[in-house]
């Protein structure tokens, strides 16, 4: 820049000299200063020479060519401030020189240090859009599934809100409309180690619970979560959650989870009055077995009202559910070959207590308890297929004794990372709430998933 | 039958919990030593040089790891809530896994704008920064450009010079120490680059095929033209039409190098090898990828002692 700002006095300069001078002065004297402003011309004509053969220089460096190794690179361009442009342009000359000229050279864009910003950016949140397809076919009597839907179209709006926090939103368009699955602020410089989020949110509840649809590793949802944590939304309500690492032998990791919601998540939590609060606790305990594998546990409670006494001689607000899970994650992924195979086990278990009125007209009060559990495996055989499996088992929250069974055979093909085919085989052995009876499905399930613009990461 | 206060207390209950554990847990120590995290080894391999002692470095990634998709394991938010600074690649070459990482370190200190977070892109000479319309059509494009910036040695410098500054700002008594080693960094990498370039002079212009374009950066500084890539788009998979067009051009051009980087099957890259008569060569994009390779010279000296060995094993 010096060097640039130097050419564009000597041209001033020159320009200065050779325009014509008013009033005109006496002779004697106009001979000494012209005599002397010759000197000078003289002096920067050699000196913009000077440069122009040290410009011309710099311009060879950034051929592709391969550098002399008498060549001082380093020195030349290492000492460039972020943001100084790195190699002028070459065809930019406005002074002409006793020097020769060198020859046309093409143009070339500047090239500043550091990478391009987007101007269509600046400011705006990453938006993207996740399209999840589903297609079903074959016999379930019991839940039966539309034949071909636009399952869900999640728009998702990330930002970084101010130097003390960031924001997600995602927004839920299904066939029955809009749904804000989640819209949280997460406060990441608070004292002590704390995180804080506020806002609505899928509850640290055990594992499956805290996954969007589109990061699930099957179609549809374990049976567990259909018939004991609230189905396909599961525990996801306004509320506030605060976390922080505890301290932990060595090499492991825990993390306890706090949360508190106002008490409404689909069918499991229910909020007759403003109080009627429910909570979430989460403790996960994790650790590297070594630097492929790794295993992850994690125990939640959750607890809060439900609608099981509305109506009824008892108070309602007696009506309470409490959820207990455990899960058990075993992952494998060998870090020189990540992108072509991986294997995970996961388990998790739900025991459900929930106050009811007994069934029959007696309508007595009582606490159902229910158990329910999945177990999946997954294997990655390539950069683009994924096997995988599901075992179900579960209870319902409102008769622990009906029990339903399920096995899902799963294919996942990646073209790339921003879109995914899957196939999976489901196979059920489901009761009917209403009934009692059991009856078998079996059903062909297809989905296309596709990713528009920049969804960031979720959480391990 | 159970309290409808029992919902309260226990909230106050779990909080209070949580509270006390922040109170009797012990914080971030005030260790002497700055503690450095970076996304990968390359930018590691860097923060030594210019901290030496005076800080403790540490890398996310390792070096035979596909930078791109690395685990967001909690295991690293352990390291990351001690770090006083960290250091990544930026051009969002970790987009997919260090965001939530950074933000559930719960270390103010680190997150993206404070004082503690360096984007080494910053400083580096960046290539192929698209122009233009940029969509997925194009594959895995990274529309700030190309992150792979480290594989020059002029960049390595620059990046060492800013890493110089930043440990400098933070630890204003130590900025004679870190200067001192920056100007030793400075002399003995000019040193090795004089030697790596004289190596590669031979070799100049020579046309090679890359995996992924992991190189451009590599591929500028020593002369080296990069005509074709196994991945028919960035990290899009090989495909056979892609994989028969790839060896029709190297046939027709006499291109005889394909350079793999070691986290990416040698199938495809052999099979076209075995019929264009090149030979594949695994070259190293980061520190670390193999055992001997445990600094930023190793690198360079690792990756040109291959390269020469297939250039005249291909002649």
């Amino acid at each position: 820049m010096k060097r640039t700002a130097f050419l564009f006095a000597a041209i001033l300069l020159s320009a200065a000299v050779s325009a014509p001078q008013s009033p005109p002065s006496p002779a004697g004297s106009d001979d000494a200063r012209i005599k002397a402003l010759e000197a000078q011309v003289r002096s920067l004509a050699e000196e913009v020479a000077l440069l122009r053969a040290d410009l011309n220089a710099m311009h060879q460096l950034k051929t592709p060519q391969p550098r002399s190794s008498a060549d001082p690179v380093l020195l030349a361009s290492s000492h460039l401030e972020p943001g100084v442009v790195a190699s002028p342009d070459p065809s930019f000359s406005l002074v002409s020189s006793p020097a020769p000229a060198p020859a046309p050279q093409p143009a070339q864009a500047p090239q500043a240090l550091g990478g391009a910003t987007s101007n269509a950016k600046l400011l705006n949140p990453d938006i993207s859009l996740i399209g999840d397809f589903i297609g079903v076919a074959g016999h379930n009597s019991v839940s039966p599934s539309p034949s071909l839907q636009l399952h869900e179209s999640e728009v998702g709006f990330q930002a970084i809100i101010d130097p003390y926090a960031r924001a997600d939103v995602f927004l839920s368009f299904g066939e029955e409309g809009v749904n804000v699955e989640e819209g949280y602020i997460t406060f990441t410089s608070l004292p002590a180690g704390l995180l804080m989020k506020v806002g609505k949110m899928r509850a640290e509840f055990g594992k499956v619970n805290t996954i969007h649809n589109h990061a699930l590793p099957f179609i549809d949802r374990p049976l567990v979560t259909n018939n004991l944590a609230g189905g396909e939304d599961g525990i996801d309500d306004a509320g506030i959650s605060i976390s922080r690492f505890l301290p932990a032998p060595k090499d492991w990791f825990l993390q306890a989870t706090a949360q508190v919601y106002r008490g409404d998540s689909d069918d499991v939590f229910h909020a007759l009055e403003s109080q009627d609060l429910s909570v979430v606790g989460h403790l996960r305990a994790y650790r590297d077995l070594g630097e492929n594998t790794n295993i992850d546990l994690g125990f939640s409670y959750a607890r809060g009202h439900n609608a099981a006494g509305v109506g009824s001689t008892y108070n309602p607000q007696d009506f309470i559910t409490s959820l207990y899970d455990v899960d058990a994650t075993l992952r494998w992924k060998p870090l020189r070959r990540a992108i072509y195979h991986s294997f995970l086990f996961r388990n998790e278990f739900i025991w459900s207590l929930r106050d009811q009125l007994s069934a029959g007209t007696a309508g007595n009060f009582e606490t159902q308890h229910a158990f329910g559990m999945y177990s999946n495996a997954e294997y990655r055989l390539n950069r683009r297929w994924t096997l995988g499996a599901r075992f179900d088992r579960s209870g319902h929250a409102n008769n622990g004794n009906l029990i339903d069974t399920g096995f899902s055979g799963i294919v996942t093909y990646w073209p790339s990372e921003f879109s995914q085919i899957r196939g999976q085989y489901r196979f059920g052995h489901l009761a009917d709430p209403v009934t009692g009876q059991y009856s078998y499905a079996n059903e062909f399930l297809f989905q296309f998933l596709f990713v528009m613009g920049a969804h960031g990461a979720h959480p391990f | 039958m159970r309290n409808a206060n029992l919902s309260s207390r226990l909230t106050a209950v779990l909080t209070a919990a949580i509270l006390l554990c922040s109170l009797i847990a012990p914080s971030a120590l005030a260790d002497s030593k700055l503690q450095i995290m970076t996304a990968t080894t390359d930018l590691a391999a860097l923060a030594q040089e210019i901290g030496g002692e005076k800080v403790d470095v540490d890398s996310i990634a390792r070096g035979y790891q596909d930078p791109h998709f690395v685990e967001a394991k909690p295991s690293f938010l352990l390291k990351l809530r001690k770090a006083d600074l960290l250091v990544v690649v930026g051009l969002e070459l970790e987009i997919g896994w260090l965001p939530p990482l950074i933000t559930q370190s719960t270390n103010p200190r680190i997150q993206v704008g404070a004082p503690g977070y360096f984007d080494a892109s910053r400083f580096a000479k960046i290539l192929e920064i698209p122009t233009g319309a940029v969509t997925r059509a194009e594959g895995d494009v990274h529309p700030q450009g190309n992150p792979h910036y480290w594989l020059d040695p002029e960049n390595g410098l620059r990046i060492a010079k800013g890493i110089r500054d930043k440990l400098s700002e933070m630890r204003p008594g130590d900025a004679s120490y870190f200067a001192q080693r920056y100007d030793s960094f400075e002399q003995r990498l000019k040193q090795a680059d004089q030697k790596w370039l004289a190596e590669m002079k031979p070799y100049s212009g020579r046309k090679i095929v890359t995996y992924h374009r992991s190189w451009p950066n590599f591929a500028d500084h020593f002369g080296l033209n990069v005509v074709g890539y196994v991945e028919p788009r960035p990290g899009i998979p090989p495909s056979p039409q892609h994989t028969v067009e790839l060896i029709g051009m190297m046939k027709r051009d006499g291109v005889k190098i394909i350079a793999v980087e070691p986290y990416f099957d040698l199938k495809t890259p052999n099979a076209v090898a075995r019929d264009t008569g090149a030979q594949v060569v695994v070259l190293m994009p980061s520190v670390g990828g193999e055992k001997e390779i445990t600094d930023y010279f190793k690198l360079f000296d690792y990756d040109i002692a291959k390269l020469k060995q297939a250039f005249d094993a291909t002649k």
